[in-house]
């Protein structure tokens, strides 16, 4: 069974169609990719994964969890499921060590001694082991964002989302959250991204799927996609890109 | 008539205690009242939303001090007598809940949307998600205009002398009233006002100064 299905999943914000029958699999331990221009609702699909936005028709599975928008389900679904955004969205009044427990320790009752033994673990995944009482406000973003991720892994999900996790940072630091994302997709964790990073999807995502007014317009193997683009909507993407 | 003096002025000082546990009672009741409702304020049930907004509206539109009247001479009228302290303290405490759940309320809502998706995307419960996340941010915003606030409430104090009860500003017109001498008696009683006041004053400012700088963005 696939770790995340999607079936015809029909989205909109009053008259407008954001999602117009979206249909994916992602199989466990696969790396998948949504690229495409703003506005072609690829932030959407991923945010409709972990019940953040409520679509209206079609149907979600995720790790085993039916997506409905009952706050039980979606409780449970999320401690199966982590997320990555784009601003970080660390709690700035916790340090590092505090981000990281918060959440294992409250929604799985996970003994202090062992919340600790995870969130240094996790902090060592990421390369963080030295921040452990450091306040958020004293990282950089792409030190906040590893964290992020690392919060993210001491729920130990078995579906990690990322959206556009490396859109808000500075070129140099957009490496080192590439880095620690690559070394979590060799580890075999199942993630979903919405990027902009045309190489790290070509070269780290196992299929990369292009979204287009609120479809997927083409899908493939990543390698294959970016050499040889069918759409001519993909294609100008594709070059569009390969310009910056 | 009797000469301003060390008993006329121990007086007032007696009155001032009086001034400041009325203060503390009204800030305390008043809080855990407004702290309720600021959380129904943004509930997500439209009916519990609303009807604290309208608790909030009306008492914000009516002055205090017909609140205290209502509930001093207005119950007695049904045969409740509330003694003036109650009446008083009572009166207090529902004018600042309605002021300190629209404070808190706005320091609610000040804290990021994305703190919100990021605590419920952990799996917490809303209730969580409040008490690890959210509160701990708003009351660190709200803390200067609460205390800003607090100070507006000790000056309002003085508006229960209508109803007969002696805190500073009825002392003060008592001691008046026996000595003629306005001057020395009122200011007395406007230093012992200040003394209360400017520190909390300035330790709003203070915790502003101090929030600000701990919370670059």
């Amino acid at each position: 069974m696939p770790a995340v299905l999607i079936e015809d999943v029909h989205k909109s914000y009053g008259k407008l169609e954001v999602l117009k029958g979206v249909s994916l699999s992602v199989e466990t331990g696969q790396v998948v990719a949504l690229i495409g221009r703003s506005g072609s609702g690829k932030s959407t699909m991923l945010r409709c994964i972990n019940g953040l936005e409520a679509f209206q028709s079609g149907r979600i599975e995720v790790a085993g969890h039916v997506v409905d928008q009952d706050p039980k389900h979606l409780r449970a679904l999320r401690k199966d499921v982590g997320i990555v955004f784009q601003s970080y969205n660390l709690f700035p009044h916790l340090t590092v060590g505090q981000n990281i427990m918060l959440s294992p320790r409250i929604t799985k009752n996970v003994p202090q001694a062992e919340a600790l033994a995870l969130a240094k673990d996790v902090l060592a995944q990421v390369g963080l082991s030295d921040k452990f009482d450091s306040y958020p406000d004293n990282l950089s973003g792409g030190q906040q964002q590893r964290v992020a991720i690392a919060r993210s892994l001491a729920m130990q999900p078995k579906v990690m989302l990322f959206d556009e996790v490396t859109s808000a940072l500075d070129p140099e630091l957009t490496g080192e959250v590439l880095l620690v994302m690559e070394k979590l997709a060799k580890g075999g964790m199942t993630m979903i991204l919405v990027t902009h990073e045309m190489s790290f999807a070509r070269n780290v995502a196992n299929t990369t799927v292009f979204m287009h007014q609120g479809k997927i317009w083409e899908q493939g193997p990543s390698k294959q996609l970016f050499a040889a683009p069918q759409t001519p909507e993909l294609q100008g993407f594709v070059k569009a890109g390969a310009q910056d | 008539m009797t000469t301003f003096g060390w008993p006329e002025a121990l007086f007032l000082f007696r009155a001032a205690g009086w001034t400041l546990l009325l203060t503390a009672i009204a800030f305390l009741i008043g809080g855990l009242l407004g702290g309720v409702l600021a959380i129904m304020r943004l509930s997500r049930i439209r009916i519990v939303r609303r009807i604290a907004a309208t608790y909030i509206l009306v008492i914000q539109s009516i002055p205090v001090l017909m609140v205290l009247f209502m509930s001093y001479y207005g119950l007695s009228l049904f045969g409740v007598e509330l003694p003036p302290f109650l009446a008083a303290s009572a009166s207090l405490a529902i004018y600042v809940s309605a002021y300190l759940a629209e404070i808190w309320r706005g320091s609610i809502e000040s804290v990021p949307f994305q703190q919100w998706e990021a605590s419920a995307s952990l799996a917490h419960s809303p209730a969580q998600t409040y008490r690890h996340v959210i509160l701990p941010q708003a009351v660190r915003i709200s803390l200067p205009p609460t205390v800003g606030f607090l100070v507006q409430l000790v000056k309002n104090t003085s508006i229960v002398s209508v109803v007969g009860f002696v805190e500073l500003a009825r002392a003060g017109q008592l001691v008046n009233n026996a000595t003629f001498d306005s001057f020395r008696v009122f200011g007395l009683v406007a230093l012992i006002y200040f003394a209360i006041c400017f520190p909390l004053s300035r330790l709003s400012r203070h915790l502003e100064k101090v929030m600000n700088a701990s919370r670059p963005h």
